[in-house]
């Protein structure tokens, strides 16, 4: 991707070197190989000697060394999990199930925040003084506090005002809201249901056939079909059709209070509703940033081009400057989310359970393997990074200017 | 072959630069103060004061260690270390001690380089609830929330006392005991859960400390006391005896107080502890009156726990197993003789 | 007779909807339906958030008292911010555990970097037309006095000395320090660097036979001088202040801090706290990180096969983790793999995290910089047969890095927030200090004005960064407009 020059000082390695007798001191190639074999003769020694100490420390402290603490049962409990869990299951399935927390908050913070991200950066260009200054103050203010006082400010701005489980607030006796979280009716799926599954599945697939026929079609004879109408009628339709046909196989499990809590339905924690919003509203002060920048990098003459040509300014908003936009926002905005996932570690300092809290965390005191521990982490983080920073590439490739 | 040779030559200049290993005490008393790792967060324990001055039970103790040496109670220094960190940091010789309330296990004793002096609290993990709840008993637990602060067994404790009584229970678990307090107190979690001395340090930090109960099950055994690197037994003995001094003074009746009068006392048991008789103190490399120092700057066990844990401070804790044999409690220590 | 007007009628004025108060807010606020429409939300969004959060923090605020009761029912406001809470814990939130009794020695040195780099900076920011040379003299000037009068005779004098010492040696450099051309360029190099550890050792038997504690220090200091005095002949005051900024200061500033010399009482580093502990985690993680992520850069695009996988690998590894779980490994990890017995400072191992960490970032932004600037230049400074460092320092980097100042600025206050994270592994910064002092049992509930006050001050800070470095970036353009 990136253009590399090459280092002025030593010319191209075919390049004939003068007659002139030159010592071996001031002969580039042999200096170069020299460094490099110093440096890396120094950094495996101190590799080595990092090795021999830790092997020797951990000798003496008793503490196993290896991946077979992976397999032993893990004996404590998680309080979110999205796979099945007990305390009888191994520390790889604490792994695991670290693992789809983290994943789980990471993708949610990440659709929010580029979503905001995007609609604060418009607004910031707005010529509504109120509002792009409103949106200024917020980006400024948001941008200059750390991230880990917004994470303990949610965290008790949306814990402090709600009620307990007992007093909680009641939505139509289906949904609760209190400290303990969100408690939304859970579908049970009874026989038949995969045929419900087969229909939404059928009907999403049918609506990204449709828009691509439409734009099809509209390129070809310049007459637009009313994608919209069908989708919504498809994705409404498809599923309620299957639903009757097969009895109404999917039941609501309503949450209802016994004892302390909610038992039955899905209880989205506070924990994760703070991190989500810590993230969220954290990286859209960033993100509106790169979108401004983007939006600005685009020539006017592109603007009044299409004015020129009727748009409205909606449209050209979205038909016009959005794309060209793209592809100087794409960069960054990959490095934006980059870092939201990496920052969602900080989910350890209020108490949901991502893999730096349980793996490198209760698993890390328990097993006392640091060095095993914090090594598979610090890998899963950086494989998230390259699985992320690829995909984007792939979408930049996508965008970029097809040059003629 | 050769590999090996090279691999013991590479460790030897390694083992060479870090220098011979001296005697713990001679390193102590060469650097002039003693460093000890405590928690620094866990009020009657270890915590510092709005004036930044260490106040609680592990750091007083700490204190006496100073006195023994150094005639000086003031010569240690405080390092705070998290859960995480406090066995590195005692293997790899960062603090001298580790008086950071850390219970006493056969692992930890035998598998994790670590040497136990004793018992200087005997405590064991409990549940606090709101009043509001009408719970008295933790076998109505079944389905609450619990707020955790992370530690190496807090959580599989629960999570077996919980299975052993058929419950279920949503953990919520902190890195750090100041975040879990401040959330139990927000009414997140039902239960609060810790050592019970723990518990009662984190009560009077709520907002309403008198509307909580600490539920009477005890669901694990949690003796804390110092402990030491394995293998420097002159350096186990001094801590050790430290702390059975502080446990003899309280039994014999030496306080700070009286301490100057009882060094004219005829009592043979006291004049050994406070070497007018004998020289018990020089036999492990420090002074004759090393126990007298102790007592004179720091006080008594009793008077340590008083004035750190006791009824008439913030964590109104009642002696209970924290007695003296003699008074129906589990400390006792060693005769000096 | 003549119809033709020969005065001319004052032109009318502009219809009071197009100007004026009315004709801004028309055009500004309500120029459409729908902006109209958005007006009146945010309008609405400030009415619900801003009269009770100011009520809050100003208003109904407790400000007089030194207790709790003052902020609670008989005697103080329950609804309003407590901010008695902040102001009696205002020392501890400032400097931590630092003895109460040597806390003006934080203030000296913080007085001194202010005089020093205060007026670099001012110079920095004025257009050249308005730069003189004595602004750098005036500051410092005025700052003896006041230090005269805050501290006494002794560290004002050393303040003169320091404040002073740009002017004289920029001054005494011109004269010395040339050694013969025929040394060539190794000869010359290993001379100055022979002599300054020569002086370091020197410095270090003085201060060991005065028997006046701070060797490594003093030593330091020595060597620095011996070194910069050859290096920087012929440079201006300006030069001077700056390299003893990055130098000597440091040196001064670490003295002070940690004591142990010349009647200073030794502080240890866990004793350091508060915001003084969040502003050394911040100056010397920017300070250390830079050089180091230049030198990352570099080696990222050598020619050197070996020493550019290392950099790529390294940075990429760096910037592919949580600054947490390096925190963690430098906490948990970095002792097991010393040797026994070796053990290294918890401040030092979160500095040398913090600093790594950021320095893989800012090599990315100065990579970026390298980048940009044209192969012609590289080829230029070539021609005139400038040596690759010399080619660096006098046509590189002084473009690249203008170019990269706001990517610069950026991952200078992103290290100056995460300094807030080193709280996860029990340093005792402003936030760590912060939480310490909710969990104090004579204090409760303030949890709302702790955050509020932690999060203004990290505020002023960080935006005092970001809207400098827009101004230098402004001044320094010069060229490229």
């Amino acid at each position: 991707m990136s253009k590399r020059f090459p280092n002025p000082r030593l010319g191209p390695a075919d390049e004939p070197r003068p007659s002139l007798p030159v010592r071996a001191v001031n002969n580039p190639r042999v200096r170069a190989v020299c460094i490099q074999v110093a440096v890396f003769a120094v950094l495996v020694f101190a590799l080595a000697a990092a090795v021999f100490n830790t092997a020797h420390n951990l000798r003496k402290a008793g503490i196993a060394s290896g991946f077979e603490f992976l397999g032993h049962v893990s004996g404590f409990d998680i309080g979110q999990s999205l796979i099945e869990y007990s305390r009888s299951s191994t520390y790889a399935r604490v792994f695991v199930v670290g693992l789809l927390n983290t994943l789980l908050v990471s993708t949610v913070s990440i659709f929010f925040s580029t979503l905001i991200g995007f609609f604060l950066g418009i607004l910031r260009l707005s010529p509504n003084w109120l509002l792009n200054r409103m949106a200024l103050v917020y980006v400024e203010v948001v941008r200059n506090v750390p991230l880990l006082l917004q994470v303990f400010f949610w965290y008790i701005a949306i814990l402090s005002p709600l009620p307990g489980p007992r007093q909680a607030i009641d939505f139509f006796g289906a949904v609760f809201l209190c400290n303990r979280g969100l408690i939304i009716p859970r579908p049970v799926l009874d026989e038949g249901s995969r045929w419900v599954i087969l229909a939404v599945v059928v009907a999403v697939v049918g609506v990204v056939g449709l828009k691509i026929w439409g734009d099809r079609r509209q390129r070809l004879t310049g007459r637009r079909a009313p994608v919209l109408l069908l989708s919504l009628l498809l994705v409404a339709g498809l599923p309620m059709i299957a639903m009757v046909a097969t009895g109404y196989p999917v039941r609501w499990e309503l949450p209802n209070l016994k004892g302390f809590n909610f038992l039955g339905g899905i209880t989205l924690q506070p924990e994760f509703t703070a991190l989500v919003l810590a993230l969220t509203l954290y990286t859209a002060g960033f993100i509106a940033e790169n979108v401004r920048a983007g939006i600005q990098a685009v020539p006017t003459g592109q603007i009044e081009a299409a004015r020129s040509l009727g748009f409205r300014p909606g449209k050209i908003l979205r038909l016009v400057v959005i794309p060209q936009a793209m592809r100087v926002i794409i960069p960054p905005l990959t490095s934006q989310h980059l870092t939201l996932v990496k920052n969602s570690s900080l989910a350890v300092v209020i108490g949901y359970p991502d893999l730096m809290a349980v793996f490198a965390g209760t698993a890390l005191n328990q097993t006392g393997q640091a060095v095993e521990i914090i090594a598979i982490t610090m890998l899963v983080y950086l494989v998230i990074s390259l699985v992320i920073s690829a995909v984007m590439n792939v979408y930049d490739r996508k965008m970029a200017i097809r040059e003629r | 072959m050769r590999r090996k040779t090279w691999i013991c030559a590479i460790l030897a200049v390694f083992l060479c630069a870090s220098g011979a290993v001296a005697g713990m005490l001679d390193t102590v008393k060469q650097r002039g103060v003693v460093v000890a790792g405590v928690s620094g967060k866990v009020p009657g324990f270890s915590v510092p004061d709005d004036k930044g001055v260490w106040r609680g039970l592990d750091v007083d103790f700490c204190r006496a260690l100073a006195a023994a040496i150094f005639n000086d109670a003031e010569k240690v220094k405080f390092v705070p270390v998290t859960t995480k960190e406090r066995f590195t940091a005692l293997q790899t010789g960062e603090i001298d001690v580790l008086s950071r309330n850390t219970t006493w296990t056969f692992e930890r004793d035998v598998q994790q380089g670590l040497d136990f002096a004793g018992i200087l609290f005997f405590d064991g993990q409990g549940f606090m609830v709101n009043k509001k709840l009408g719970v008295n008993s933790a076998k109505q637990l079944d389905g609450a929330s619990i707020c955790i602060q992370t530690g190496t067994t807090t959580e599989k404790n629960v999570s077996d006392y919980f299975a052993a009584n058929n419950m279920k229970f949503k953990p919520v678990v902190f890195e750090s005991a100041d975040e879990s307090t401040v959330i139990y107190d927000s009414g997140r979690c039902d239960v609060y859960t810790t050592d019970t001395s723990g518990l009662a340090a984190r009560r009077v930090t709520l907002s309403k400390p008198e509307d909580h109960i600490i539920l009477p099950e005890v669901i694990s055994k949690e003796p804390l006391g110092p402990a030491v690197r394995q293998g420097d037994n002159q350096w186990a003995d001094i801590v050790r005896w430290t702390l059975f001094a502080l446990i003899n003074a309280e039994e014999l009746g030496v306080t700070s107080k009286n301490v100057d009068e009882m060094l004219k006392s005829n009592n043979p048991e006291i004049k050994q502890l406070l070497g007018v008789e004998g020289n018990y103190g020089e036999q492990f490399g420090l002074t004759k009156d090393w126990a007298y120092r102790i007592v004179k700057q720091v006080g008594n066990y009793g008077e340590i726990f008083d004035r750190n844990v006791g009824p008439n401070t913030a964590l109104k804790l009642n002696r209970g197993q924290n007695a003296l044999w003699t008074r129906g409690g589990l400390i006792y220590a060693p005769p000096i003789r | 007779m003549s119809y033709v007007k020969t005065v001319r009628t004052r032109d009318l004025p502009p219809p009071p909807t197009e100007s004026g108060l009315i004709g801004w807010l028309r055009h500004n606020l309500f120029s459409s339906w729908l902006n109209t429409s958005m007006t009146f939300v945010g309008l609405a969004v400030l009415l619900w958030t801003l009269p009770p959060f100011l009520g809050w923090a100003l208003f109904k605020a407790n400000w007089l008292g030194d207790s709790q009761n003052a902020c609670v029912q008989p005697m103080g406001n329950p609804d309003g911010a407590c901010w008695v809470f902040i102001k009696v814990r205002f020392g501890m939130l400032m400097y931590g555990f630092y003895p109460e009794v040597d806390r003006w020695r934080i203030d000296y040195a913080f007085l001194l970097l202010a005089a020093s780099a205060g007026p670099l900076l001012m110079a920095g920011l004025l257009s050249p037309k308005h730069r003189d040379e004595r602004i750098l003299m005036v500051v410092p000037s005025l700052a003896v006095p006041v230090i005269l009068a805050l501290h006494g005779a002794g560290p004002a004098s050393l303040a003169l000395a320091y404040l002073a010492a740009p002017t004289l040696l920029s001054r005494l450099g011109t004269r010395t320090g040339k050694l013969p051309p025929s040394t060539g360029f190794f000869g010359r190099a290993s001379a100055i660097v022979a002599a300054s550890i020569l002086a370091y050792w020197a410095g270090v038997l003085a201060a060991q036979t005065l028997q006046t504690g701070l060797e490594g220090v003093i030593g330091l200091v020595a060597g620095f001088l011996v070194f910069l005095l050859p290096t920087l002949r012929r440079s201006s005051s300006a030069m001077w202040r700056l390299a003893l900024l990055l130098t000597v200061y440091p040196c001064i500033a670490y003295a002070f801090f940690i004591g142990g010399g010349f009647g200073l009482r030794y502080v240890e580093t866990d004793l350091w706290g508060g915001m003084f502990l969040t502003l050394v985690l911040a100056g010397v993680g920017i300070t250390a990180s830079f050089p180091i992520g230049v030198l990352l850069a570099l080696g990222r695009r050598s020619n050197m096969p070996v020493i550019r996988a290392l950099c790529i690998g390294f940075i990429e590894l760096i910037r592919g983790v949580p600054l947490i779980s390096v925190l963690f490994m430098v906490s948990v990890m970095l002792p097991l793999t010393l040797p026994e017995g070796t053990h290294i400072n918890k401040l030092l191992r979160a500095l040398v995290g913090v600093s790594l960490f950021y320095a893989a970032y800012m090599a990315e932004v100065v990579r970026g910089g390298l980048q940009a600037i044209p192969r012609g230049q590289y080829e230029a400074a070539e021609a005139l047969g400038f040596r690759y460092w010399k080619s660096l320092r006098l046509v590189i980097l002084p473009q690249a890095l203008r170019l990269v100042i706001p990517g610069i600025t950026n991952t200078v206050l992103g290290l100056a927030k995460d300094t807030t994270l080193v709280a996860v592994i029990n340093l005792m910064d402003l936030l760590g200090i912060l939480k310490s002092a909710l969990a104090d049992s004579n204090w409760l509930g303030f949890t709302k004005e702790a955050y509020v006050f932690a999060g203004l001050a990290f505020w002023v800070i960080c935006f005092g960064i970001s809207r400098t470095s827009m101004r230098l970036e402004k001044r320094l353009r010069y060229g490229n407009r």
